[in-house]
């Protein structure tokens, strides 16, 4: 059974993965709706969920073209890679105790490699190409990835030092009496900034942003090929969501005073659940901000932030050390 | 740092407002009696036609879609012989509706006359008269203006003086 554990559970995710993210797409629409006072798509099925079918019919039966100008090999494997890459990344998050596909010792740092792999399908959809708004928006994506990617690895490193370990499940078990929300909350807030601009989304989806390059790096992908890239956009998106939830609060234990009188699975997703409204409500109400307003808020506060962070979680953590 | 989260605090109080849409094919919405929508042909209280062909209508018509042809009764009335009007054109500004002299040219609040073929948007007299009166139920143009026609005399429409005989010396 344990053997054949981590094989139901990678299909199970690959699965569910591309079943959550349709029905997110949805979801999102109807969110939006409620927080823009309209109801989104409702006409289709019960709540309008089979505008999900809807969609996916159409995308399936769009004719595959590629432009006779792009680079064909790149510009059909661009989309894949990102698709690719953060269904990987769920390999290690930890949904329930035991219920993980794999359990590596550099947990963590396997994830954030694979959200930097990510980056190269928008760079390269972008280049492959061969259209100036889609180079214009890998050109930004690079940029932005690059110097986000900086501190979203930073930002981190106060949960390593307090929790010990780069293994999920170790900094899962380490928040079992108090959640790391609290004492890293610099950290959190640097990490969901980041993570927005990881997976380049709302506000921070520069590199396709429409009213200026009209649809970025995926100007010239349609049907399955674009769907690729809408379905890695919310595979990163849930896989962000699954990694607060892990890092900063609590993972699948219960919320504090409350306990875990639950299955550990219902509280994972009920809190990824809820850090996914959270990106939408973002999606809602924030503004896309200027290139150089990104740029500076990177480099001129989100770095420094981080570094204060660390030096600060450090100190406290030695105080201890010298106090015990 | 501060306007960004009261945005978001604002936009999140809207989870408890209500939507503003009008669910359309199953919701109506509410239009208003003098609305200005489908062009309708009325009739007198006596269930004659009130058009007089006057052509003030398509005269004033701002896209030309209103086409009519006048023609006499054995009694003097006239009456259009044909009248059409080009609905692919009406841009319903009730410029007609408020040029006609006998209230007969009238808009409804009536917008659903979409077609598959646009040859079906030419709505001929048949298609645009109706057997009501409209907005003005009491009103027969015949009995109010001076002109003669076979059941009534100069002189005789209501609150008309009589004609005065030129030829007379009597007061």
């Amino acid at each position: 059974m344990s053997e054949l554990m981590p094989v139901i559970l990678s299909l199970t995710i690959l699965i569910g993965g591309v079943a959550g993210a349709a029905i997110l797409t949805w979801f999102e629409r109807r969110l939006l709706g409620v927080w823009q006072d309209r109801y989104g798509p409702n006409r289709l099925g019960p709540f309008g969920i089979g505008q999900v079918a809807a969609d996916m019919i159409k995308l399936l039966f769009k004719d595959d073209w590629v432009p006779p100008f792009a680079d064909r090999l790149v510009f059909i494997f661009a989309p894949t890679a990102i698709v690719v890459a953060m269904m990987m990344g769920f390999a290690v998050v930890p949904f329930a105790p035991g219920m993980m596909i794999i359990d590596v010792n550099i947990g963590l740092l396997f994830f954030l490699g694979m959200t930097s792999l990510a980056v190269y399908s928008v760079l390269l959809g972008g280049l492959a190409s061969n259209n100036k708004y889609a180079l214009l928006g890998g050109l930004r994506s690079a940029a932005q990835m690059v110097s986000y990617e900086v501190f979203m690895g930073l930002s981190l490193i106060g949960v390593v030092m307090m929790s010990g370990s780069f293994s999920l499940v170790d900094i899962v078990e380490a928040q079992t009496d108090v959640w790391f929300c609290f004492s890293q909350i610099l950290g959190l807030i640097v990490f969901i900034i980041a993570g927005i601009a990881e997976s380049h989304r709302l506000p921070f989806d520069l590199p396709e942003a429409e009213h200026e390059l009209t649809a970025g790096f995926h100007t010239e992908y349609g049907g399955m090929k674009f769907a690729m890239f809408m379905l890695g956009e919310y595979l990163g998106l849930m896989l962000i969501s699954c990694m607060i939830v892990t890092l900063f609060f609590g993972g699948w234990h219960g919320p504090m005073l409350i306990g875990d009188w639950l299955p550990p699975f219902f509280w994972f997703s009920s809190k990824v659940f809820v850090v996914i409204c959270f990106f939408v409500l973002l999606r809602a109400a924030i503004p896309r901000p200027r290139y150089d307003q990104l740029m500076s808020l990177g480099w001129k506060v989100m770095l420094p932030i981080t570094l204060v962070n660390i030096l600060v979680t450090g100190a406290v953590l030695l105080w201890m050390e010298g106090v015990a | 740092m501060l306007s960004e989260l009261r945005t978001m605090w604002e936009v999140l109080k809207h989870t408890f407002t209500k939507a503003e849409t009008v669910q359309y094919p199953e919701e109506m919405p509410y239009l208003a009696p003098r609305y200005r929508g489908r062009i309708v042909l009325t009739r007198d209280p006596d269930g004659e036609e009130r058009c007089v062909a006057c052509n003030l209508c398509a005269a004033v018509c701002p896209v030309d879609c209103i086409a009519l042809q006048k023609d006499t009764r054995e009694d003097g009335t006239w009456y259009p012989e044909f009248f059409r009007i080009n609905f692919s054109r009406c841009i319903m500004c009730g410029m007609c509706e408020e040029a006609c002299p006998t209230y007969a040219i009238q808009l409804t609040p009536d917008f659903e006359m979409c077609e598959y073929d646009r040859q079906n948007m030419v709505y001929e007299k048949e298609h645009l008269l109706i057997d009501g009166v409209g907005k003005y139920p009491d009103y027969n143009f015949y009995r109010v203006s001076g002109m003669k026609t076979a059941s009534k005399d100069k002189g005789e429409a209501i609150n008309e003086a009589r004609p005065i005989d030129t030829k007379s010396l009597l007061p």
